[in-house]
């Protein structure tokens, strides 16, 4: 950071109390499979997969069940074994708990060898693969980003095989307060981890690895710097604690000193984010030919009765993760799907663990602190605490005035949604709620803009056809005319010609 | 308890927590930090002083209350707890001099809250430091009032009125006594200068002369009289985290160099730089009136050229102007400044060139790195 901005107060971030101890120190627990699975078949960025199964058929636990269509999407596996009740709309993991297709699957408890069918075949030397391969089966494992986002893995490692990225990151930052899944994993899955990074360095080319942890995680350095002393290209990089610490663009310049350009993908600047998760997610479907069916989800918050990071089968319910996590102590305030600063809040518990859920909060009312807000005094506490540099107040007061082009003038494309602004603010201004809700109305104007120039361009095409029509219709007529014409001229002429034929004959009869 | 049973009243946006700040908490801690010149000021120049400060904080509440209500507020009371009417009260109540009569506390915090405040919208709305407007207007319009100081009178000390003496000055029916009365140093060095005498000479010859006082015992409003009490609250703030260095460092400067050129070069025709800091409200204006959220830019760097500005036209209003002092003058002048600064000092957007552009791919920024 430069003096100047330092000076004249660039100090991005806030720093929320962490709330990871007890639960970052309790064991991992394994939850027992539930009766009942719902997986939904969008659960990563880009298209919903395809369903490949019907009905009433039977699984086995890691078949593919859903295929992926279209350029960005990924594969669903079974998480258990089972017979397949129902493919239909159950509540999405959103706050709007709007339907989404899922397949539901009623477990039978016959545990099936793993990588039936479904996943790629083990391998014993994954550096003897070619990197385009691994790709391939990272696709067959399902894999997506394990940090939230949850973007297809194996699209990731091509296109930056592709852009020739020099550095991949490693994204152990987890700094979101409460979670602590990651955290978790690299104590306890440290190899497995350095496995999972040096099969992505071969997939993507990239020349060293950097696996950002903040500071607040000694045991998960330790850990990790223990799994990484073989590895020259492995290195393990405690990092300041600070939030948002852990998003993409801000880890890459902590890291690095690189900056990623705006509206351009972090391979653009040479590098690549991956998160631990999904390093551990790439070996076991590499080396084992695992799919990606369940993953390390924290359980926390003050109504939570026994906060801790539980295994748990992709598909299973919010509310069969809390009672198996030892339940709910009081009625929530909200209920929260991610991290306390970037999660979705729950419309209720019926709705089921996705491969990007990274936490499921049980806030009490004293930690959510909802008041009314008050009016924007400009203490500009929001400018300081933007990690990308905007100026939250007056992005906010364009959309107030409901001007939206204001708004994305002012760098809303660039807000990455952190929420420090918010979190800050002492007049309790939604800041976030007021970003969303003018993206959405952008994207509606934008949409609506797209129908009216598709419908202008149907209606051009219209009239051109139908002028088309009237100018050939009036040519055939005119040509009809003009045949009229000539034949009428011929008659004529013909008759003339006859007339003056029986003339000369009447004629030759009066001679 | 059964999660099943949990039901949300509605969707929330994250983020889920808060911080704790609260904005009133600002307002309360710069309370805090007027306080000892406050009271200070009530010992020097005794309870006429303490009662137009009352009166001033009171009309300010009454007028915030019904200009809420006759908008249709239905929960004044909790508007007027953030205590910004309260602030702009106390702040008008230490520009004033401490003699003036009642109705020039309550006529300015008429103009303050109504017309310089509520009128754009109420709090965060305004364009204008409503104090600072409020001062200007009654400066303009009620010139004699507005400029009649009195001489430090502890409030031990026998000529020191007493209660119902006090209430009859601050009511306006007895006129501070001409003997009381007292040229404050800024309308001294102004009336010498206007008469063309030397301020050397005028300041050494003089018995009537204003002397400095670093202790503040001297003429003036609540707001100058005492710099070290004035400059304590000013550090308690900044320590505090609610106001930040920018804007007074930026204030200060604007008038101490210039202050110090000028009189190295003509000492005879310019104040020097101590009894511009000590004077005419500066170190008020620099540590509370040009830290003011509403009415400064937002950035750091716009905070700064905001203090200079500001710093820089109170000492051309001092030295060249027509005004003995220029402070208020000064804020309303670069408060309309402040979109304009605002708008050339947007901070570098992350990836982004400072004119906006996406950065090059491929080549890192050195700039932050």
């Amino acid at each position: 950071m430069g003096l100047m901005e330092k000076c004249f107060g660039f100090s991005w971030g806030v720093h929320p109390a962490d709330h990871k101890r007890p639960a970052a120190d309790a064991p991992v627990r394994v939850m027992p499979m539930p009766e009942r699975l719902f997986v939904p078949l969008a659960q990563h960025l880009g298209a919903p997969a395809l369903p490949a199964v019907l009905a009433g058929q039977k699984v086995k636990k890691g078949e593919r069940i859903a295929n992926p269509q279209g350029a960005v999407s990924a594969a669903i596996h079974a998480p258990a074994a089972g017979v397949v009740t129902a493919i239909g709309e159950i509540p999405a993991p959103h706050p709007s708990g709007l339907p989404v297709l899922a397949v539901t699957i009623e477990v039978d408890g016959e545990e099936a060898c793993d990588g039936a069918d479904g996943g790629p075949p083990p391998c014993d030397d994954p550096f003897a693969l070619d990197p385009a391969e691994i790709g391939r089966r990272v696709a067959q494992a399902g894999v997506v980003g394990m940090g939230g986002a949850a973007f297809p893995s194996a699209l990731k490692l091509s296109s930056s095989k592709k852009a020739g990225v020099e550095t991949l990151i490693i994204n152990g930052g987890e700094c979101e307060p409460y979670l602590s899944c990651d955290d978790r994993l690299m104590r306890d899955e440290a190899p497995a981890i350095v496995d999972g990074i040096r099969i992505m360095l071969h997939a993507t080319g990239a020349r060293e690895a950097l696996v950002g942890i903040e500071r607040n995680k000694p045991e998960a350095i330790a850990a990790m710097r223990e799994a990484a002393r073989a590895h020259g290209d492995v290195t393990i990089r405690p990092i300041p604690v600070r939030y948002p610490m852990g998003s993409e663009k801000q880890l890459a310049l902590t890291l690095t000193g690189r900056e990623i350009p705006a509206g351009r993908l972090p391979a653009d600047a040479g590098v690549v984010v991956h998160n631990v998760g999904t390093a551990k997610a790439v070996s076991e479907a590499i080396r084992h030919g695992r799919p990606l069916i369940s993953r390390l989800v924290t359980v926390n918050g003050g109504a939570a009765r026994a906060p801790g990071n539980i295994l748990a089968p992709v598909g299973a319910l919010v509310a069969d993760v809390l009672a198996f996590a030892g339940g709910l102590k009081e009625e929530p305030a909200r209920l929260i799907m991610g991290g306390l600063m970037m999660g979705m809040s729950l419309p209720h518990a019926r709705v089921p663990l996705v491969k990007g859920t990274s936490g499921i909060l049980a806030l009490s009312a004293a930690e959510v602190d909802d008041r009314a807000p008050d009016p924007c005094i400009r203490c500009a506490s929001c400018a300081r605490a933007c990690p990308m540099g905007l100026l939250p107040l007056e992005m906010a007061r364009h959309i107030a005035a409901d001007d939206f082009a204001g708004a994305a003038g002012r760098g809303l494309k660039d807000c990455i949604a952190c929420g420090c602004c918010a979190y800050v603010c002492p007049s309790r201004i939604p800041l976030v709620q007021y970003f969303a809700h003018a993206r959405g109305r952008l994207a509606a104007e934008e949409r609506a803009r797209l129908r009216l120039d598709a419908t202008r361009k149907m209606a051009q095409a219209k009239s051109a056809r139908l002028a088309a029509e009237a100018r050939e219709k009036a040519e055939a007529a005119a040509r009809r005319k003009a045949e009229r014409a000539a034949a009428a001229a011929k008659a004529k002429a013909a008759a003339e010609a006859e007339a003056a034929a029986s003339e000369e004959a009447r004629a030759l009869v009066d001679a | 308890m059964n999660p099943i049973a949990y039901q949300a009243g509605r969707t929330y946006a994250s983020p889920h927590a808060h911080g704790g700040g609260k904005g009133a908490r600002a307002m309360f801690f710069v309370q805090l930090a007027l306080a000892p010149a406050t009271l200070f000021g009530f010992w020097l120049y005794g309870w006429p002083a303490f009662f137009l400060w009352l009166v001033t904080i009171l009309s300010a509440l009454f007028f915030e209350f019904t200009c809420l209500r006759l908008m249709g507020n239905k929960t004044p009371g909790r508007v007027l707890c953030d205590g910004s009417a309260l602030l702009t009260g106390w702040l008008l109540a230490m520009t004033l001099p401490p003699w003036a009569p009642w109705w020039i506390g309550f006529i300015g915090a008429f103009i303050a809250i109504v017309i310089g405040k509520q009128v754009f919208g109420g709090l965060g709305q305004n364009v204008f430091n409503p104090a600072m407007a409020a001062r200007v207007a009654l400066l303009i319009s009620f010139p004699l009032q507005l400029t009649t100081w009195v001489a430090p009178l502890p409030l031990a000390a026998p000529p020191s009125p007493g209660w119902l003496e006090s209430l009859h000055i601050a009511l306006g029916q007895a006129a501070p006594p001409d003997a009381m009365t007292s040229a404050s140093l800024l309308g001294y060095a102004r009336s010498e200068l206007a008469r063309g005498a030397d301020l050397l000479q005028a300041f050494a010859a003089g018995q009537a002369a204003p002397r400095i006082s670093w202790l503040g015992v001297r003429a003036g409003s609540l707001g100058e009289s005492s710099a070290p009490l004035l400059a304590l609250g000013g550090l308690f703030l900044l320590a505090s985290g609610v106001i930040r260095w920018h804007a007074p460092a930026g204030m200060l400067a604007g008038v101490l160099v210039p202050a110090f050129i000028a009189h190295a070069a003509a000492p005879g025709a310019y104040l020097d730089a101590q009894a511009h800091l000590l004077s005419g409200a500066l170190l008020l204006g620099a540590f509370f009136i040009a830290t003011d959220y509403v009415t400064t830019p937002i950035t750091g760097a716009g905070r700064f050229i905001f203090g200079l500005g500001a710093g820089i036209m109170t000492w051309i209003i001092r030295s060249l102007g027509g005004y003995p002092e220029g402070v208020a003058f000064a804020i309303l002048f670069m408060n309309a400044l402040t979109p304009l600064i605002d708008r050339c000092t947007r901070p570098r957007v992350f990836g982004r060139t400072r004119a906006g552009e996406a950065l090059e791919a491929g080549a890192s920024s050195g700039e932050s790195a």
